[in-house]
């Protein structure tokens, strides 16, 4: 990691100059990461995150703690929409001027509602969600809603779509995702360090090894402790695996949305090789518990050699058969054209992983802002897909799963080579604050914490798929009602990760 | 040309339970005693969620909390293990102690014969319908396995069904969110005549590292009337697959199940 993130304290109470200092950072160039809210002893701590080639800045102010309300920044930029939302959710103050200022992950009264307030020690033991706090929107003449969810037809995570349709098109789509809303940043308040990285492995199971990175990467900043080389390759190799796996698994929830049996089941059976390999390697077919502060628990029960044949093997199965999916043209009709994102609305919301990439827009961390043994690997870099349809969506996850491939492939040769020692660094920490990043398969994680005397006593987890999976509103341009599954099965986002 | 591509690799589906699979016996499960051992507080202490009581004389582990982080395995191997192979399920709550309770073995035969009789009629069809209450998505992994070439489930006559009015056996996963209650409420209610209810995982079971939050119930068992009772973070597609044979009294037929 390269350098220190920079504290751009603003005076208490200005929230106007700190969105100007955002608004003009993102105009320079930089990415606009995320925006979150703490509850401290002086007031409601606002902190922006701002994503460049230096790192992940942080931008903050403080509302007082008589405040209610504060001008939004949503106005000024976009992207802010959702989190202003959960803002709203978690500390009941009001973003004024927001364009849609109703609930997100946690429904309640307007007024007089028990709020989570992570940051302040306690809380309340329990909230009940209230749905009527949410409206229904459906206008026009003809127009009917159908409410697709929680409990939807397959085996899938709980998210409600209510989508709004004369019949056919879809002219707007609302989306309640409150549903398994687990309030784990108040979970995390009060646990160790080591507790801690247990939880953040939960947040966003199919993306374990990368939300563990970006925690510990958080706390070997504070630590200032370096990764050990070795454990620093069994971290690539680790990642790589869950990136395939998250990949081939949108290969098959595509393939079955076009009805292909014997594609859904040969990517299908790709996967569980992937799980079965990490299991192998690790004993969890997640990669849990590998990841710990200061670099990994232990080295792969599987031999490099192994690992290199399986990882050959595994790749040319995994190649020929995309090779034949994107030869199956009733396959590729249904995603030419479907859910398509401009470059304009990808880069203004700096959209994350391949969502971004599909749409010419890359921020990839493990380029960009390159840790553990990335800065050493060397890392194809796929000619860019720019239509930002369904279809470039795939391409891309195919780019990526060759490029994961070839870092598989190095990590084995120099694990092979690479001398025996310790695998972990001292990373015991007390105190401090730091953030932690690392891509996921579905984009960019982000850890931003807080420790006081050993414990916990602010995370905040930001995962891909909830700065992500808003983009769904805007995705229907001229698509129909069949066209949905492909479209959801494209962004590749967990919701466990949205709603946390 | 995908049908050929089909045949490509011949059968690529395990036989188990019928004929014993190396992957399936290999599989981890949660952490058990492997040696009887005294109370003793340090014990307890080495488990972040609370599965290690030293409350009577010896020392005991509840599955059900085990998220698999194997730091007892660590710093005790004298006293702590691996349980090996997919026989996580039990048909009790308190059945997922060990060492177990002298009481279990009576109330098991009954639980075990009154689960015996509601799904004998189910025969080999048998309809699976899953509702997710606050996963942390890997469980929804897991259970989809099922279906692809490896598990396939169907040759146990067991299949996926959209409407819970179709529905014989409700997997049900997550710490229980309280978003979903009502939602998982209704969907049990919609199940016909006999129904099953199976929590899979264990953060459906106990709320594992997830629990307690402001936001989850702490397990499902709350919410909906448990019969089958699944650790494991998250459980194996073959754990699940036993758990499934369990509440159908079927896994004495064979197969490297102890």
């Amino acid at each position: 990691m390269s350098s220190d993130v920079m504290m751009g304290a603003r005076p208490s109470g200005d929230v106007t100059a700190l969105w100007d200092d955002v608004v003009a950072a993102v105009a320079e160039g930089h990415r606009f990461a995320g925006l979150f809210g703490t509850a401290r002893p002086e007031g409601l701590v606002l902190t922006a995150h701002l994503a460049g080639a230096e790192g992940v800045t942080v931008a903050e102010t403080v509302l007082p703690v008589t405040a209610t309300s504060y001008p939004a920044l949503t106005r000024r930029l976009g992207a802010a929409f959702w989190y202003e939302r959960e803002i709203a959710d978690m500390f009941g103050v009001i973003p004024q001027g927001h364009p849609r200022p109703e609930p997100l992950l946690l429904p309640q009264p307007a007024e007089g509602a028990l709020r989570p307030r992570p940051g302040e020690p306690g809380g309340p033991v329990a909230i009940e969600p209230d749905p009527r706090a949410l409206p229904l929107h459906v206008v026009g003449p003809g127009l009917f809603t159908i409410p697709h969810g929680p409990v939807r037809s397959g085996v899938m995570e709980s998210i409600e779509y209510l989508v709004e349709t004369p019949g056919e098109d879809i002219p707007h789509l609302n989306m309640r995702v409150f549903y398994k809303h687990r309030g784990l940043e108040k979970r995390f308040e009060g646990m160790t360090a080591g507790d801690g990285l247990l939880l953040a492995e939960r947040v966003e199971g199919t993306a374990t090894v990368a939300h563990a990175l970006a925690y510990c990467h958080a706390l070997e900043r504070i630590a200032a402790a370096d990764v050990p080389w070795a454990a620093a390759l069994v971290r690539v190799l680790h990642a790589e695996l869950e990136r395939l796996a998250c990949h081939l698994d949108v290969a098959v929830r595509l393939a079955d949305a076009a009805g292909l049996a014997v594609a859904t089941a040969r990517f299908g059976r790709h996967k569980e090789t992937v799980l079965r390999l990490v299991s192998r390697a690790c004993g969890s077919r997640f990669g849990r518990g590998v990841v710990v502060p200061g670099g990994v628990s232990r080295l792969p029960l599987v031999s490099p050699a192994d690992l290199l044949s399986d990882i050959g093997r595994l790749e040319g199965a995994v190649t020929a058969d995309a090779t034949a999916l994107m030869g199956t043209a009733s396959f590729l009709d249904r995603l030419r054209r479907t859910g398509p994102l401009s470059p304009e609305r990808a880069r203004e919301h700096g959209a994350l992983g391949p969502v971004g990439k599909a749409s010419g827009y890359s921020d990839d961390a493990r380029d960009v802002r390159p840790y553990d043994a990335y800065p050493t690997l060397v890392l194809q870099q796929p000619a860019p897909w720019p239509a930002g349809d369904a279809l470039d969506r795939l391409r891309v996850r195919w780019d990526e799963v060759s490029q994961s491939f070839h870092l598989l492939r190095q990590v084995a040769g120099e694990l092979a080579q690479a001398p025996a020692g310790p695998l972990r660094a001292g990373c015991d920490v007390a105190d401090g604050r730091s953030v932690g990043w690392a891509e996921a398969p579905q984009g960019e994680v982000l850890y931003d914490l807080r420790l006081e005397g050993g414990r916990l006593t602010r995370c905040r987890p930001r995962s891909a798929s909830f700065h992500n999976l808003v983009l769904m509103h805007e995705l229907f341009a001229g698509d129909i009602l069949t066209d949905f599954p492909f479209i959801e099965a494209s962004l590749g986002l967990s919701v466990a990760g949205v709603t946390r | 040309m995908w049908a050929l591509r089909g045949l490509r690799d011949g059968v690529v589906t395990t036989r188990w339970p019928a004929k014993a699979d190396p992957y399936a016996a290999a599989v981890r499960g949660p952490a058990t005693v492997v040696a009887p051992a005294d109370a003793d507080d340090r014990l307890d202490r080495l488990c972040p969620t609370g599965a290690i009581s030293s409350a009577d004389a010896t020392v005991r582990l509840d599955q059900g909390k085990c998220v698999q982080c194997g730091r007892c395995v660590a710093a005790r191997p004298d006293v702590f293990g691996w349980t090996d192979g997919p026989a996580a399920a039990a048909l009790s709550r308190g059945g997922l102690v060990v060492p177990e309770f002298a009481e279990t073995p009576d109330r098991l035969a009954a639980l075990r014969y009154g689960l015996k009789t509601r799904t004998a009629a189910l025969r080999r069809s048998v309809h699976l319908r899953h509702v997710d209450a606050g996963s942390d998505g890997t469980e929804e992994w897991e259970i989809l396995a099922l279906l692809n070439p490896v598990y396939d489930i169907h040759r146990l006559g067991m299949f996926f069904t959209a409407s819970p009015r179709h529905a014989d056996i409700l997997l049900v996963t997550g710490a229980g969110s309280r978003g979903m209650t009502g939602p998982l409420r209704t969907t049990y209610e919609a199940m016909p005549h006999p129904k099953v209810v199976m929590a899979v995982g264990t953060d459906a079971v106990s709320g594992g590292i997830v629990s307690p939050s402001y936001a989850t119930t702490g397990g499902i068992g709350g919410t909906v009337p448990v019969d089958v009772w699944l650790p494991g973070s998250p459980p194996s597609p073959f754990a699940i697959m036993a758990g499934l044979l369990l509440a159908l009294d079927r896994l004495a037929s064979g197969g490297d199940h102890q």
